[in-house]
């Protein structure tokens, strides 16, 4: 079962008293796209870092594409491509300046003009080679990072929020061109702390203050939700939310607009009048209550609520 | 690390290709390469001159004789004296220097002959008055009077080596040229890397088959380059402009030169490893500037420094390039001769290459 791209064990970064990246657990499996889903702070991007190695972790190891780190690191880094989140490309250089210099950089030789060339249409970035990068917008530049990541053809990518800065429709572009890698046979992992993006991936690791919470596909994970997920209709929600988070098998409530989504636990039966009478007793007759399918955000909410201080 | 030097070599040749690309682009940066050294050679070589020439100055020739007459011409070929005044009697000196009007002024005795002949510390040949209202003149010309006073045949003998004229601007311009490079080179590395950390492009670059030498010897080159072109300029006005000799060979003005901005290139790196910001390394490189050009020789004569000022000057790099770039071009020494000083520099720039690459991991 060596078929594992990523393979972390126990793995743990700290930064002074942070720590950023606690004991965590992870395997990849190959040639799919991988998400690695949390907040900010829950160290996504170091545990890309580490992955790179770019940083050395404090406790536990990692084996990437075979190697291990940090002694296979210079070996590894040939095979991989790290999209980092911030962009770390040249602004002063043109986009083409940019590409032919990667290009150089992984030794492509009399192939990377030619390349960089492909990659320039493939990427819709053919008119604009001549211009800084710095002059891009937010979704040119993550297709210009991509295309720079992606010209010595690595069979792991790391895409640390690729999308952060962009528009929905570049976001949809983008993860078509994510997808065209994937058919390729190259892995993907991407970090996000979108939900809609998560439910793209085939795969995904929530991460919560350093650790994995939860991994599977994304399908399953919310078929084996512990909880029912119900959305309640009522004139003051604000005190309706803390009538339900007193009420007994509620997991959690969050409010969306006039609305409630409510996290009850799976085994209270007629849900629906469990929580109307609730509201009742309090004087906060419910408008509507009704079950509605649950999402990954319900997912992570569910196993990170009542864990935080 | 088993791969070939081809590929190495293409890596280095991408990372100065780039690194010239951004160089034409960046406006500040180009315009220091060639403003520093324009600024600093008009500055030194016109507005700060330490040379005092042309002093306003009067003699009384009381003796007449052709010694004396000899006396005043010397005087004023040395160029410390503009015209030399003639004047009946020393009274009329005396209020002459009184109303401003002459800086100094000679009296020769009636008997300077017989006085020269006696060599009597008690009665000099010739009197100089000074106006002492001015301490560089007040130098200038007691510096000229104490020749003179040494009495007997040493009398005429004001012989001044390698600069005859004593024109600050020859003295200078050879450490100038190691001043400059010190304040371009050292803070252009140091920036150049801290940038690209504080840019973000560092976490891109170093998962990267690039190696950590590859992109030091990437990042050093150009600037080697660019330290030589400073050189040249610097020397073509210094000759043009205030006629500074060029005794020694040109191949070993280069290679000194070549030594020395490797050296302060290697120091900028170092700096570039230990700075979090671009600010950091700027003022690093000031705090280093500084007592390269106080302690090197450059401003004040080595030998009149203190030694424990002395033994830090020697591990300056500065202080090595002013003896080697003084020797060539103004004494016209080689290499062969100098090269310990050579050595020296060498030496410098393997330490802090090797501190610099110790330091710089290829990680965050
Ligand atoms: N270089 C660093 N120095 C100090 N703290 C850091 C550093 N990098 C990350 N951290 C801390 O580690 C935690 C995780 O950060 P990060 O991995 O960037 O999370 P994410 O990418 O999920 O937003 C945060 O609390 C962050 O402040
Ligand atoms: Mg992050």
């Amino acid at each position: 079962m060596t078929e594992a791209v990523i393979e972390a064990r126990a793995l743990t970064r700290r930064f002074g008293a942070v720590r950023a990246v606690d004991g965590l657990d992870l395997e990849v499996p190959r040639g799919v796209i991988y998400g690695l889903l949390g907040p900010n702070g829950s160290g996504k991007s170091t545990a890309i870092r580490l992955f790179c190695g770019l940083l050395l972790p404090d406790a536990g190891e990692v084996r990437v594409l075979g190697e291990r780190l940090p002694e296979g690191a210079e070996a590894v880094r040939r095979r991989i491509g790290y999209m980092t989140q911030r962009f770390s490309l040249y602004e002063d250089l043109t986009v083409r300046e940019n590409l032919l210099f990667v290009a150089r950089v992984y030794g492509l030789g009399a192939e990377g003009p030619a390349r960089v060339e492909a990659a320039l249409r493939a990427y819709g970035l053919a008119e604009r080679a001549g211009q800084f990068a710095g002059t891009l917008s937010g979704g040119q530049k993550q297709r210009l990072a991509l295309a720079a990541v992606t010209l010595h053809r690595p069979p792991l990518l790391f895409l640390d929020e690729p999308t952060a800065a962009v528009d929905p429709r570049s976001r949809r572009d983008f993860w078509e061109r994510l997808f065209e890698l994937a058919d390729g046979g190259a892995t993907l992992l991407v970090s996000t702390h979108y939900m809609d993006e998560a439910e793209r991936c085939h795969r995904l690791a929530f991460l919560d203050r350093g650790r994995v919470v939860m991994e599977g596909e994304p399908r399953a994970l919310i078929e084996a939700l512990p909880v029912q997920v119900l959305e309640v209709d009522c004139a003051r929600p604000r005190r309706a939310a803390a009538v339900l988070a007193a009420t007994a098998g509620v997991r959690g409530v969050s409010q969306l607009g006039a609305r409630l989504r409510v996290l009850l636990e799976r085994d209270v039966a007629e849900p629906e009048a469990h929580l109307a009478r609730s509201l009742t007793a309090a004087g906060l007759p419910p408008a509507a209550v009704e079950r509605v399918r649950p999402g990954l955000e319900d997912v992570f909410v569910a196993h990170t609520e009542g864990r935080r201080p | 690390m088993n791969d070939g030097w081809r590929l190495r070599l293409q890596r280095i040749g991408a990372i100065v290709y780039k690194e010239l690309r951004q160089l034409r682009r960046d406006r500040l940066t180009f315009g220091m390469i060639a403003g520093i050294p324009l600024i600093q050679i008009l500055l030194f070589g016109y507005a700060i001159n330490t040379d005092v020439r042309g002093l306003a100055a009067g003699v009384v020739d009381l003796a007449g004789t052709q010694l004396s007459r000899r006396l005043v011409a010397d005087a004023e070929a040395s160029q410390v004296l503009g015209e030399v005044v003639r004047l009946p009697d020393p009274a009329a000196l005396e209020a002459a220097l009184r109303r401003g009007e002459l800086r100094l002024g000679l009296i020769i005795p009636a008997d300077f002959e017989r006085r020269l002949a006696e060599a009597d510390p008690a009665r000099p040949a010739v009197q100089l008055l000074i106006d002492g209202t001015d301490p560089i003149v007040g130098n200038a010309a007691r510096a000229l009077g104490e020749l003179w006073a040494e009495g007997g045949r040493r009398v005429f003998a004001i012989l001044t080596r390698f600069n005859p004229e004593r024109r600050s601007s020859v003295f200078v311009v050879p450490g100038l040229i190691g001043v400059i490079l010190t304040m371009t080179m050292v803070l252009f590395t140091a920036v150049a890397i801290v940038r690209e950390r504080e840019r973000g492009n560092l976490e891109f670059l170093i998962t990267t088959p690039v190696a950590a030498a590859e992109l030091m010897v990437g990042k050093v080159l150009p600037y080697i380059g660019i330290g030589l072109i400073q050189v040249t300029l610097v020397l073509a006005l210094a000759v043009a402009l205030f006629h500074v000799p060029v005794n020694g060979s040109l191949l070993d003005l280069y290679l000194a030169a070549g030594m020395f901005i490797l050296a302060n290139l290697t120091l900028g790196l170092f700096i570039s490893t230990v700075a979090q910001s671009q600010f950091q390394a700027m003022q690093m490189t000031f705090f280093f500037f500084l007592p390269s050009v106080l302690l090197s020789g450059f401003m004040f004569t080595f030998e009149a420094m203190p030694a424990a000022a002395r033994h830090l000057a020697e591990l300056l790099p500065l202080t090595h390039f002013v003896r080697l770039s003084r020797g060539i071009l103004l004494r016209g020494a080689g290499l062969a001769e100098l090269w310990p000083e050579l050595a020296a520099l060498a030496g410098f720039a393997a330490a802090l290459l090797g501190l610099a690459l110790l330091r710089f991991r290829k990680r965050l």
